[in-house]
């Protein structure tokens, strides 16, 4: 089902920080946060600020979850589940990444 | 309207006007046809604080009426305008100009005049009185040319007046007729103290000392000849012999007045005739008069509800306790000072070594207060006046309330908890501890927010300790923890984290939050740690360890606009700018199609750049010459300039060359929050300085530097810090107050909050910068000269790396903008497309 499609080089990708990839004519915002081995990928539109611009955001951790703050107004969107913190009726889409041969992939 | 009865207030001084504000707070202004006739040239204005006049305060600074407050509440205000009598069988008041205007209602709010005792001599040239914003201005005009001045009179505002004049360059003398200073609020030992301590600021005090005559002086203008045959020449003579009750009108007419003056007045402050009211200074209450504006506001209250019916407060009597700095030394006073209750015993304590006097007095079974004095050290008045005020019994060991505390032991305080909620903590403002409680409980949780609801601690700011140990109590009572941990990942203030920060040397966000902190860092403490590091060390603030911090403007050295796309400010200190530089920016703004516009900063501001063109337009302006201009950043902004005198005709010294210095000097500091700077030629001030963190003006003494202002939402006037300075001193001081600053604020706190909440306030500041009290000057300075030593443009770092260019495009993967950007044209350039634009495609221009 899920079609894994190579981005960029994971060195591409500072660390503790996001970039925003075309994958399938969507705009994927893909995060390397220093805390967790693994890449979290979510929707770069940010519903609330109606921009493309979470890729943009600094990655923080409340109370334990990490999420992306929104450049724009700040709301936190959580990077696993997409959930937004401030407002339960906001979500935004996730997508799995997997890293290969120092490759990231994201599936949309 | 012809049922309005005709109210006629005479005087329009601090009582007078805050009589009019108290009607209008009733609702019961449009009742009346209200007309006030003031004497002076212009409406209320705050007398107590008439001295900062010599700080650079203005007439309008000072001025009590809120704007268009006569307009608005229908007040027929006559300015210029003295009354000259009262015929109380016609009901009428007859105006200097042979205007008679007859009234209902009569309000007396003449306040008092400056005694001149009757020396001979006493109507020479540059002989003066200090009451009044034209008295200032004679006596600045008679200080130019002028090396001596003489105070007549040694009580509080005689030093007030003093300190004037030794601020205005005179060799000052104090002269006093009693044998101690303020012979009414201390007693002798203070007395004493007070003197020595007077003296070594720098101002001869002569006590015992009675003039006789003031003739031609030898060397001087005045010669002032004392009775025990001594005498002393003098330029300048300024009375300040005690204030005498401005009653001649009313003995006029007849009314009741005291055996020494003063119009009579009732409970309700009605003189002997029922429609007639005296308040204020004016007014004699059981057998006093008071010289100070809290018993003289609480008369305006209480004259407004008797007349208007609504309410029935009452005058009885106040508390005439005061706390004062004079010339920098604290001075208080409290009830029976003299212990001339019957059996009253006092305990005193003197230390020479730190000057220091404190004395109190207590009922003969030791368990009231009644009075006490502090020279030198008034830290416990607050606790003092509310064991008086509420007559709480005092501990088994009065004596304990004044000594030093050794070995640690604890004096025995009076928690906020023993004083009833009816407990006036504010006099100034009569402001209770029930109302402070009220504001915590509405939602106040800093100093700044309970002055700012209440007023409280923003008069003479004496109550300030005990304003803060109320609302610190409530607080806790409410259960707020008063949690100043920066977030959830560090139980650190943000002052702690920078002295960590300093002290341990930490480099990196994750050594310090392995080393003191948990978890992973959020968007407060990461963009907050990122800055101290700045602070601290100035790295490049897009290192790859420093990255991650960056908030949503830092992190592409561009603000974000609602699009998503950025706008690009280039740096252009003090506001001056060639044609050439002009010419490139335009260029660069045809070139891409970007919206420019002059910001309010004396700068150009090019909108609607996207990620990916940042590169390509900093390289252009990078190579022309232009730095960044951190206008993403919390760190300073511009430093605004006035033309100067370069051109302008007034200039007295040349603000643009120092704006340009100062902006280059501190550009790139990361700070709390963003810094603004902003430096004008003369006293006109067309650079709005005293509207900036930090404001420059050029004077013809040297340059007065003015800290702490701001505009923005809660506008605050700065504070004028140093004066007469020149440049390397003035370096000096921004130095130091800008690291100081840094070292100690809040995040994303602006000077003029920091200030707000500066224990000590102002004062303090002062003892810091200029002083030197902490020991820390030379510290803040070398700091300061590290910022400025490794100062980078940010800018011409990142294009010069091709790794951190990487970054700087839509996406990772395509050479694509985002297509979610859309613009229009308005009035010849671009802005962004609204949702129905988008929608309907309206218009919209081709992006590229
Ligand atoms: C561009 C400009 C308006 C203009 O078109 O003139 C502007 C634009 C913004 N201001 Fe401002 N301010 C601008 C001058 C001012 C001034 C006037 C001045 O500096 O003389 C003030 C009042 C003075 C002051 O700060 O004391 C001002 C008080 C604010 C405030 C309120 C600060 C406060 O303490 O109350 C904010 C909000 C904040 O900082 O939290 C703010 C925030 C902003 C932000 C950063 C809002 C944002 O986050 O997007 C705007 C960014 C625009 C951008 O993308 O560049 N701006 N802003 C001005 C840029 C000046 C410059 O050359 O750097
Ligand atoms: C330098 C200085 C420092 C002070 N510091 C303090 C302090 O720290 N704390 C404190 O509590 N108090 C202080 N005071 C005292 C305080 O200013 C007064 O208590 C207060 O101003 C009294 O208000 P008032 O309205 O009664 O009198 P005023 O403010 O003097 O007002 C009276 C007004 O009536 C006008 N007037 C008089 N006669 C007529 C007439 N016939 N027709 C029309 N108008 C007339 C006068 O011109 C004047 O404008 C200070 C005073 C001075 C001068
Ligand atoms: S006033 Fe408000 S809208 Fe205008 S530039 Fe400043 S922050 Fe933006
Ligand atoms: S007592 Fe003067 S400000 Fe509160």
């Amino acid at each position: 089902m899920s079609n894994f499609i190579d981005v960029c080089a994971l060195d591409d990708i500072n660390l503790d920080t996001g970039v925003c990839a075309l994958v399938n004519n969507e705009q994927v915002a893909i995060f390397r946060p220093a805390a967790s081995g693994t890449l979290f990928a979510i929707n770069n539109y940010d519903p609330i600020g109606k921009a493309n611009v979470l890729s943009r955001g600094l990655i923080s951790d409340v109370k334990g979850h990490l999420t992306v703050a929104s450049p724009l107004y700040k709301q936190h969107y959580r990077l696993d589940n997409g959930e937004c913190l401030e407002d339960e009726n906001v979500r935004v889409t996730t997508y799995q990444t997997k890293v290969e041969n120092n490759r990231v992939l994201v599936a949309v | 309207m012809t049922n309005k009865q005709n109210l006629i207030v005479i005087g329009n001084g601090m009582v007078g006007h805050k009589f009019l504000e108290s009607l209008v707070e009733l609702e019961q202004a449009q009742n009346y046809n209200i007309t006030v006739l003031c004497e002076e040239p212009r409406p209320a204005y705050d007398r107590v604080y008439l001295s900062s006049y010599f700080s650079g305060k203005t007439a309008d600074d000072l001025s009590l009426v809120s704007e268009g407050f006569f307009e608005a509440n229908n007040i027929d205000l006559k300015l210029n305008c003295k009354a000259q009598s009262i015929d109380r069988t016609a009901k009428s008041v007859t105006t200097e100009s042979g205007e008679t205007l007859s009234y209902d209602k009569l309000i007396l709010a003449t306040g008092s005049f400056p005694f001149v005792p009757p020396v001979p001599g006493h109507e020479r040239d540059n002989c003066l009185v200090y009451r009044t914003i034209e008295d200032l201005e004679a006596i600045t005009a008679g200080a130019k040319n002028s090396k001596v001045g003489v105070v007549v009179g040694g009580g509080l505002l005689g030093l007030e007046a003093a300190k004037a004049l030794k601020d205005l360059g005179l060799e000052t003398h104090v002269v006093e007729f009693a044998p101690r200073l303020m012979a009414v609020q201390v007693d002798e030992a203070g007395g004493a103290l007070l003197k020595t301590k007077i003296e070594e600021l720098g101002v001869r005090v002569h006590t015992n000392k009675n003039t006789q005559n003031i003739t031609d002086g030898d060397t001087c203008q005045h010669k002032m000849e004392f009775a025990d045959g001594e005498s002393l020449e003098t330029d300048l003579i300024l009375f300040s012999a005690g204030i005498r009750p401005q009653d001649a009108i009313a003995r006029e007419c007849q009314l009741e007045l005291g055996p020494r003056g003063g119009i009579q007045i009732n409970n309700h402050c009605q003189t002997s005739d029922e429609n007639i009211y005296a308040i204020g200074e004016c007014a004699l209450w059981g057998g006093m008069i008071y010289g100070l504006v809290a018993p003289g506001y609480n008369m305006a209250k209480v004259a407004a509800q008797h007349l208007s019916q609504c309410g029935d407060a009452t005058f009885e009597g106040a508390d005439m306790s005061t706390k004062l700095k004079l010339m920098g030394v604290d001075v208080a006073s409290i009830g029976d000072c003299h212990a001339r209750t019957e059996g009253a015993l006092s305990y005193a304590y003197t230390d020479e070594v730190n000057q220091v006097y404190k004395k109190i007095v207590v009922s003969a079974d030791k368990k009231l207060l009644l009075g006490a004095v502090m020279i030198g050290d008034a830290e416990d008045y607050g606790n003092l006046l509310q064991m008086a005020l509420n007559n709480i019994e005092l501990p088994a060991s009065p004596e304990a309330l004044i000594l030093p505390s050794l070995d640690g032991a604890a004096k025995p305080v009076l928690g906020p908890d023993a004083l009833p909620d009816t407990a006036q903590i504010c006099s100034c403002y009569d402001v209770s501890k029930g109302a402070i409680c009220c504001s915590v409980q509405d939602g106040a949780q800093t100093i700044g927010d309970v002055k700012a609801i209440t007023k409280a601690g923003t008069g003479c700011g004496g109550c300030t300790a005990l304003v803060t140990q109320v609302m610190n109590n409530e607080l806790t009572k409410l259960g707020v923890e008063v949690n100043t941990d920066i977030c959830e990942h560090f139980a650190y203030t943000r002052q702690d984290l920078y002295n960590i920060i300093r002290i341990e040397g930490i480099k990196s966000f994750a050594e310090l939050i392995n080393k003191h902190g948990k978890g992973h860092g959020c968007e407060i403490c990461k963009p907050a740690v990122g800055s101290m590091l700045a602070s601290c060390w100035n790295e490049y603030v897009l290192d790859d360890k420093h990255i991650g911090l960056q908030d949503t403007n830092d992190i592409f050295l561009g603000n974000m606009q609602k699009d998503g796309t950025y706008s690009v400010v280039p740096r252009v200190p003090g506001g001056e700018i060639t044609p050439e530089g002009l010419i490139v920016i335009g260029q660069i703004a045809k070139d891409y199609g970007l919206y420019t516009k002059i910001t309010g900063g004396q700068r150009i501001d090019l909108f609607g750049a996207q990620l990916h063109q940042l590169p390509d337009i900093w390289r252009r302006l990078v190579d022309a010459g232009f730095e960044t201009g951190h206008a993403y950043g919390k760190s300073l902004r511009t430093v605004k300039s006035c033309v100067g005198s370069t051109w302008c005709r007034y200039g007295v010294d040349d603000s643009v060359g120092l704006a340009i210095e100062l902006e280059n000097r501190y550009k790139g500091l990361r700070s709390p929050h963003k810094i603004k700077f902003a430096v004008s030629g003369c006293t006109r001030e067309c650079a709005e300085a005293q509207s900036k963190d930090v404001g420059v003006i050029a004077t013809e003494n040297g340059w007065n530097l003015y800290v702490c202002g701001n505009g923005g939402m809660k506008p605050r006037h700065t504070d004028l810090l140093a004066q007469g300075l020149d440049k390397e001193t003035l370096i000096k001081y921004i130095d130091r107050f800008l690291m100081f600053y840094v070292k100690t604020a809040d995040r994303l706190q602006r000077t003029s909050v920091w200030m707000d909440n500066l224990e000590g306030g102002l004062d303090y500041l002062k003892q810091v910068v200029l002083e030197d009290s902490l020991g820390m000057a030379e510290e803040l300075e070398t700091q300061m000269a590290a910022v400025v030593g490794t100062y980078q443009c940010e800018w011409k770092t990142t294009i010069e790396s091709p790794e951190k260019l990487k970054r700087f495009s839509h996406f990772i993967n395509a050479d694509q903008p985002d297509d979610n950007v859309q613009f229009v044209k308005e009035r010849g350039q671009i802005r962004p497309a609204n949702e129905n634009e988008r929608i309907n495609k309206d218009n919209l221009i081709a992006i590229s």
